[in-house]
């Protein structure tokens, strides 16, 4: 099986520094990979690679068996910006119908998008009059509306009470049983558990691409937290030359 | 372009204007109570016979200036609001074309600019009694090209803001020398040689000399059309230099 996302060799510069070092890492389809790093190491950076908005200095993106970027993948991928980026001046449905109908879908598919992020009974407030909470979920609700192949998150449950976000776990393995691949960054560690696979990212570098399993297994350790700093002290001395 | 896709863009941000009653209400106020104070300004100003009194021949050319002043402004903050909250580098993932979204914009607030015209228009002919030897459809039609003509250069000038305070700074730079340099202070053919060379390159001068056409002339003029003509141009070479300047890779 052809993997959802395939990246060789991936370096990006920002502002004048390298924000990714030479990345190599596959996504396979119908998963939840989550990517995984602290704040700055480059999980938006990749991401944006990924969903191809970002100048690339070296190395190839292939998502869906084209190239990140391609106009026909417009259709096929739906991306979820870290800070939310929907209209404050739109209500709830208003934006989800926007979206639905850029990826030609109709109302019911937005109300469907809108329940499933548990806004329903917020359908008819203006974003803007929302928590931050449901502003993101709102967020959320347009990127899933286009019932897109491969599902860029990023940072989907920052700000969700824990109810909520075992929910959204929940709704993102049943879109992935369904074939949906998707892509989720987060820098809370009991996340990190839920995935199929896992990468982890430090200083724009990978420094793991696995299973919790078994990064676990080869961490000697059953916290995966604990595994990730034994990884990262195995790894290589200290480099500051990230950033992002 | 797709029909769909521009549709839907058009309707999404004439709902995001009608969710903010403000705007629309000084939209729609904004322009009537200016052409009152002009009104009573030059309500004892003597008339040279057999010349258009000095309030037809002003309040003429401001029903085309508002929507052009007042879309410049709120398409440069709207465009801007698209790229710091987010919502344009999400746009640009989806199937969405960067003239869908261009074309958008000078569809809707090319609306709400011609319904903004009709409004002062019906003030000034109504309640003021300008008269024009012209229709006053030809000055509704001419005053929202201009409100398209503003959208396309506020698309433009938007793309070289970084924030709110920059992008209304753009606003004294772009109008400002239009309005000057229109034939409304000075007539255009009066004004030495450099500076008519300046007005012959702003549309704005055109969309004036188009209205002072429809305020002298009963019937349509051919440099009435020429006019039109060059202002609709205009407006659809700066939201293709706009689409230039989007970019769907940014760094």
């Amino acid at each position: 099986m052809v993997d959802a996302i395939a990246v060789r060799g991936l370096v990006v510069d920002r502002g004048g520094r390298r924000v990714l070092h030479d990345i190599d890492a596959t996504v396979p389809r119908g998963s939840v990979t989550g990517l995984l790093g602290p704040s700055g190491s480059g999980k938006t950076t990749l991401m944006r690679a990924v969903v191809g908005v970002q100048v690339v200095a070296a190395g190839t993106v292939t998502v869906l068996g084209a190239p990140a970027g391609s106009p026909l993948l417009r259709h096929r991928v739906g991306y979820l910006t870290q800070a939310p980026s929907v209209y404050p001046d739109l209500t709830v449905r208003e934006n989800a119908r926007y979206f639905a109908a850029l990826h030609g879908r109709g109302r019911a598919e937005a109300d469907r998008a809108v329940a499933d992020v548990g806004l329903a009974t917020a359908a008819g407030q203006l974003v803007g009059t929302l928590s931050g909470g449901q502003r993101s979920r709102a967020s959320l609700a347009c990127a899933l509306v286009g019932e897109p192949e491969l599902i860029v998150l990023d940072e989907p449950t920052v700000g969700q009470d824990p109810v909520l976000r075992a929910e959204l776990w929940a709704r993102f393995h049943e879109l992935a049983a369904t074939g949906t691949t998707l892509l989720v960054s987060s820098h809370v560690m009991d996340e990190a558990a839920r995935c199929d696979r896992l990468l982890l990212i430090r200083q724009g570098r990978l420094i793991a691409d696995d299973t919790p399993e078994a990064i676990r297994a080869a961490a000697g350790v059953d916290d995966l937290d604990e595994a990730f700093l034994r990884l990262i002290r195995a790894g290589q001395p200290d480099d500051q030359t990230g950033e992002a | 372009m797709n029909p769909r896709i521009l549709s839907a863009t058009v309707t999404r941000i004439l709902r995001q204007l009608r969710h903010d009653r403000r705007t629309v209400a000084l939209l729609v106020a904004v322009p009537t109570v200016l052409l009152t104070l002009v009104y009573y300004m030059y309500a004892d100003q003597p008339t040279a016979p057999g010349q258009p009194s000095a309030f037809d021949r002003i309040a003429l050319v401001m029903l085309g200036f508002f929507p052009f002043i007042i879309m410049f402004l709120v398409t440069s903050i709207a465009m801007l609001r698209e790229r710091t909250t987010g919502t344009l580098e999400r746009l640009l993932t989806t199937p969405l074309a960067k003239t869908d979204l261009l074309f958008g914009y000078g569809i809707a607030f090319g609306l709400a600019g011609a319904v903004q015209a009709a409004i002062a228009s019906a003030a000034a002919y109504w309640v003021f009694g300008l008269e024009t030897a012209g229709s006053s459809a030809l000055v509704i039609m001419i005053a929202a090209l201009n409100a398209v003509l503003a959208v396309a250069l506020g698309l433009l000038c938007s793309a070289f803001a970084r924030t709110e305070f920059q992008a209304v700074q753009f606003m004294p730079v772009v109008v400002a020398p239009q309005l000057l340099l229109c034939g409304l202070f000075v007539p255009r053919d009066e004004m030495a040689g450099w500076l008519q060379a300046i007005s012959d390159v702003l549309p704005l001068s055109y969309a004036v000399e188009a209205l002072q056409e429809v305020g002298a002339h009963a019937e349509p003029t051919g440099t009435m059309w020429r006019d039109t003509a060059i202002v609709a141009a205009a407006a659809v070479v700066a939201l293709v230099l706009a689409a230039a300047t989007l970019r769907r890779r940014s760094g």
